[in-house]
């Protein structure tokens, strides 16, 4: 029985005709930060929904969280936190009303989401907006709070889906503080993003292209394989063909 | 490639070609509020013809709200503005006809094909039909897009709906363009690609105002300004903006740079500490001697493999700049 928190072996998805996600070998392990790059439209939206449970893969294998993709992906869904920095909050609702409706759907019982409730809008310095509506949060703010939502759960495993972007530069670096700070108390961490100097942040890399992962390795490695200085050459020297 | 034309469009008044040679776009004292929240406070620009400028700052910097007013999407209230001598205020038909306006959120109709989507705008723009199949072609050749052309815009990858909202734009030949964050979201191949199109339309006569949240993209402009919370920190070429950043600034190569950055800030009493990729960039009001480096790397907790001076570069700039505002 493996220990990793996500492993597959030889993963496709089939739509139609089309091949959006083929051999997907990974293995990551528990605490990991695991960046997952590569140009749109190369199947890393695919690949990710499969790990999530949200999509049933055509062929191979994999188990996440101890779980098996294709018999207890709901199983999954439960285990895993899922943020998407644009998409995540209802910009109606203020912060607080977030924090509620997200603790109702991972099933938090109602003392321990107010007890949540209250430490979070601390920690995030949010108890003088309570008030107010999220959209007229700074986007600094409403990132930390997205990830605070999906982490009300106490997931073992998060996929945070450009999670920086758009944010101002000092603002980036205190979100990698937490991604920092999560890894070390054991969560895996999976993260999808276009800022070539946070894929140096990630542990490892794997950068996709039309559906296979075509490098896989810690930036070091990739940087010294392939003879660059930095990330973003690796990635353009491999993508731009 | 073909080229792009943008001669004048039909009818042009005499206002268009007294500006030819000077500033294209002015900007005065531009002052606008959501409730209590300052969005832009008093900015003022100018932007010559033919000048490719860019809007460098994070989300809720005032960028979309500047491009939105210039545009005539959004009243002007205080200030004032001017195209190609058009006043933004009055003359909004006018400023409509010459300009080619790309939203942050795309503007393509989802369920429309590539072709369909072109020809939508054409004649939303009313180019005229024997204008439309030669601007057809052109932008074809332009944008590669050809072989997709019955692909839904929906089905197509992020990088290649930034290309066709550009055409769209560019469908009615616009003297002047404005861009509100046409990278955001797209992969660092296709966002290279994408500036070399832009480059390519400035070459053709084309004045661009883009805005991004990249700053490695403030070097591909003229000029820039840094915005940050309504108002602009600095306003420059950006290979002089440096110059804003009044420390001297190292590079420390160590295994993990996030480790030190408390070392630096709090035992060094270094101006500042930041991660950048694989390095970390620490400054300090004034130069360090050979031996303040030597024993900065012997007290460090991690191992250091080089400290060195660097030129501060267009990010270390803007957070400095950041920290003052």
């Amino acid at each position: 029985m493996s220990d990793y928190a996500v492993q597959t072996q030889n993963l496709g998805k089939r739509f139609g005709k089309f091949e959006a996600v083929k051999n997907l070998d990974l293995a990551v392990n528990a605490g990991e930060i695991f960046g997952f790059l590569g140009a749109n439209g190369a199947g890393k939206t695919t690949a990710i929904r499969m790990l999530c449970g949200l999509l049933l893969p055509s062929s191979g294998s994999g188990r996440v969280a101890g779980f098996d993709i294709y018999q207890e992906n709901e199983k999954i869904k439960q285990r895993i936190g899922y943020m998407s920095q644009k998409f995540s909050l209802y910009e109606d609702l203020t912060p607080a009303e977030n924090i509620e409706f997200y603790g109702g759907i991972y099933g938090l019982k109602r003392q321990r989401l107010l007890e949540k409730r209250a430490a979070l809008l601390e920690e995030l310095g949010l108890a003088a907006q309570a008030d107010m509506t999220t959209r007229s949060l700074p986007l600094g703010f409403k990132q930390r709070l997205a990830l605070s939502c999906a982490l009300l759960h106490d997931p073992s495993i998060i996929f945070l889906d450009e999670p920086t972007g758009g944010v101002d530069p000092e603002a980036r670096r205190n979100f990698w503080d937490l991604i920092y700070n999560m890894a070390q108390q054991g969560k895996t961490i999976f993260v999808t993003t276009h800022y070539m100097d946070e894929a140096e942040y990630c542990n490892r890399v794997s950068i996709m292209y039309q559906g296979e992962i075509i490098a896989l390795g810690s930036p070091q490695e990739l940087k010294r394989k392939f003879g660059k200085a930095s990330m973003q050459e690796v990635f353009i020297h491999l993508v731009d063909r | 490639m073909p080229r792009i034309e943008t001669a004048a469009p039909e009818g042009a008044t005499t206002k268009v070609e007294a500006y030819k040679m000077a500033n294209i776009i002015t900007i005065e004292n531009f002052s606008k509020s959501y409730g209590k929240i300052q969005a832009v406070d008093k900015l003022s620009l100018k932007i010559a013809a033919g000048e490719l400028f860019g809007l460098i700052g994070p989300d809720g910097a005032g960028k979309t709200t500047t491009m939105r007013t210039l545009c005539t999407l959004l009243p002007l209230e205080e200030g004032h503005m001017h195209i190609a001598g058009f006043d933004v205020h009055r003359d909004v038909a006018s400023i409509r006809n010459i300009l080619g306006y790309m939203p942050q959120r795309f503007s393509l109709y989802p369920d429309l094909s590539v072709a369909q989507n072109l020809m939508f705008f054409a004649d939303l723009f009313g180019v005229p039909k024997l204008e439309k199949e030669k601007r057809l072609k052109q932008l074809y050749h332009f944008s590669k897009l050809e072989p997709f052309k019955d692909r839904l815009a929906k089905q197509l990858s992020g990088g290649m709906k930034q290309k066709l909202a550009l055409s769209c734009t560019l469908i009615h030949t616009p003297k002047v363009l404005i861009l509100d964050e046409p990278t955001t979201g797209v992969d660092p191949v296709s966002r290279r690609e994408f500036w070399q199109i832009l480059r390519q339309l400035r070459e053709e006569g084309v004045t661009i105002l883009v805005s991004t949240p990249y700053m490695d993209e403030a070097l591909l402009c003229h000029r820039v300004a840094f915005m940050h919370k309504g108002k602009v920190l600095a306003l420059d070429d950006p290979r002089l903006i440096t110059k804003h950043f009044p420390h001297a600034l190292y590079e420390v190569a160590t295994p993990a740079p996030q480790l030190l950055a408390a070392y630096f800030a709090k035992e060094i009493h270094s101006q500042s500490a930041q991660v950048f990729g694989d390095r970390l960039h620490v400054s300090f009001a004034a130069p360090l001697t050979n031996e303040m480096i030597t024993q900065i790397i012997r007290s460090a907790p991690q191992p250091i493999s080089e400290m060195r001076r660097i030129e501060p570069g267009i990010e270390d700039t803007f957070m400095e700049l950041m920290k003052h505002s």
